[in-house]
């Protein structure tokens, strides 16, 4: 039989704020455990929680920048469990009336072709605390640094056909709240996190199959190969007569296998009503107005304009464009360079992010500024260097040995234009060869690649290869 | 409306609360009693009116993103049954 495949994702992203979402403490991370956890997250007796300004702010931006209804009045609930990492008995978080509502979000697909998926709701809530199981002999330790920090719980339409298209999702989410500056997205940290929800259904069929919940999955590779793990699971297990259960699955990532969570086979209960500790959220047209006057160019508008502006390829301008930082350095190269577009591409793209991942940094700490990059393209289009050349220039600079212009003058890797020099250059080559200049003129054509060769490593690579190449023939003709 | 003997067991075990069998019957009996009471609210017509959120009439307040507490772990902990390395320290809980 033919099966396929239903996926949607929960993604709950921590908002970049200063302080708590309910209180006034700090969500910087890192801290040593319990000195960023006060009486309003501990949840002590008598304590208030007081909404922070810019939580909202940042959930209305995300929601103006997928296309969704803002709500003009949101509600805060408390949804009710007990676990020691969540001190007050229950989590505040949004049930019925949450603060974005039906939205959509473009995806690309590996052919190439687009896609609209569906964004349910996102919905503000704070984050729990952490709990240590080792270490403690029968005990476990509890730090509530992160209790309280803000989430946007982003739940997607099931729309999603198969892990790749998840991939895509993620990854296209990922980059907006990065774009929007609201949250970091990083995933080591914590603060871009995934659940999925799988099923099957046999192909054709209309009602969804009975879904499992996975969780931790908190990386790009992980949610594909969780997904596609746990999609082969519950074939097989169709397959062979059985039923799927409804249940949340922990994917691990050693075994690659995902497994149930037994908690006693209960369903969740979790007693959703209005946390009347907090009132209605009020958002006013004039203060959605103010928050769509901040909005920056969004990835697919620059992604357009990229391939407008720039002539790039549309592979070239989603690469460029999946990160802001990433972009923005794009556009100063090309400002810094003249305007040397397709060049600046190839150079970010390829020796510039070869470099930073070789060295695990991040744009900002790159070494090569855009005015130096710019500088080098400069003088790669204006024939001072070849572009073989270039790549030591590139390395230099990345060791901070300063400018182009400085390292090109000091190692004294300016190209040699000169035609005389070019042609002694290649007559001290041909007559050092005479066997291989007889074969060449036997019709051995092949062997010009190695003259090429032989004057370019005799000029230490600094020859103008477009010169070099034109009197070589020239020479080998007469 | 009236709850059954699992019904009360269901909502004692949600709410971490520990009964004895035999009062049961009569937790049982209480809580369909109030249910019952409360019930008189569904022959009101309540067409048009939206559901209440809170009994103030007003909207949330929103405080400035700001950090404004200090660290107080010494004090927050002084009061707390078991501590270790700055953690709280719980019965060991694993799923």
């Amino acid at each position: 039989m033919e099966w396929e495949t239903v996926i949607g994702l929960e993604i709950h992203a921590q908002l970049a704020t200063k302080s708590k979402i309910f209180s006034g403490a700090s969500t910087a991370y890192g801290a040593a455990p319990n000195t960023q956890a006060c009486a309003v997250d501990l949840g002590l007796p008598g304590v208030l929680p007081v909404l922070n300004k810019d939580v909202v702010r940042m959930a209305v931006k995300f929601g103006l920048a997928i296309g969704a209804k803002v709500a003009p009045r949101s509600v805060f609930a408390r949804k009710n469990y007990f676990y020691p990492d969540l001190p007050k008995g229950y989590q505040i978080s949004q049930y019925e009336l949450p603060v974005v509502e039906q939205g959509m979000l473009e995806i690309e697909l590996e052919d190439g072709s687009t896609k609209n998926v569906g964004v349910t709701r996102a919905h503000l809530e704070e984050d729990a605390g952490k709990s240590m199981h080792e270490d403690f002999e029968g005990m476990s330790g509890i730090d509530l640094n992160r209790a309280g920090t803000p989430l946007l719980e982003i739940v997607s339409e099931p729309d999603l056909r198969s892990a790749k298209e998840a991939v895509a999702y993620m990854k296209k989410l990922h980059s907006l709240v990065r774009y929007l500056e609201i949250c970091d997205g990083n995933m080591q940290e914590g603060s871009f996190r995934c659940d999925a929800n799988v099923s099957v259904r046999p192909k054709g069929q209309k009602e969804f199959g009975t879904r499992a919940e996975l969780k931790n999955l908190n990386s790009f590779r992980f949610v594909e190969r969780a997904i596609n793990i746990e999609v082969e699971r519950q074939i097989d297990l169709l397959e062979s007569g059985g039923t799927v259960v409804q249940e949340t699955r922990l994917y691990d990532s050693v075994k690659n296998e995902t497994r149930s969570m037994r908690t006693k086979e209960e369903a969740n209960d979790y007693r959703y009503f209005p946390d009347p500790d907090l009132l209605p959220l009020d958002i006013e047209p004039a203060f959605i107005d103010q928050v769509r006057a901040t909005l920056p160019e969004l990835p697919d508008e620059k992604r357009r304009r990229f391939i407008d502006e720039y002539k790039l390829s549309v592979y070239d301008a989603g690469v460029l464009t999946s990160s802001r930082e990433m972009a923005d350095f794009f556009e100063a190269v090309v400002r810094e360079s003249g305007g040397q577009a397709k060049m600046s591409a190839n150079w970010v793209m390829g020796d510039f992010s070869g470099a930073l991942n070789k060295d695990g940094l991040e744009i900002g700490d790159s070494p090569v500024t855009p005015t130096m990059l710019g500088q080098l393209l400069q003088r790669i289009a204006d024939n001072t260097i070849s572009g073989k050349i270039a790549k030591e220039v590139f390395e230099a600079m990345w060791n901070g040995e300063g400018m182009p212009d400085d390292i090109i003058e000091k190692r004294g890797l300016k190209q040699v234009t000169d035609t005389g020099a070019i042609e002694a250059m290649i007559d001290e080559v041909l007559a050092a060869n005479p066997g291989q200049v007889e074969q060449y003129k036997g019709g051995k054509d092949k062997l010009l690649g190695f003259f090429v060769g032989q004057v370019m490593k005799l000029s230490k690579g600094k020859a103008n290869p477009a010169q070099l190449n034109e009197l070589l023939k020239k020479k080998l003709a007469e | 409306m009236s709850l059954s003997s699992a019904d009360v067991q269901s909502i004692a075990h949600l709410a971490r609360l520990s009964i004895e069998d035999q009062d049961i019957p009569e937790y049982a009996r209480n809580l369909s009693d109030i249910l019952n009471f409360v019930e008189q609210l569904g022959k009101v017509d309540t067409k048009g009116v939206d559901p209440m959120a809170h009994p103030l009439d007003m909207a949330q307040r929103l405080r400035v993103d700001e950090v404004s507490e200090s660290d107080q772990r010494e004090l927050f902990q002084s009061i707390a049954p078991a501590t270790e390395a700055g953690l709280y320290l719980v019965p060991r809980v694993i799923e």
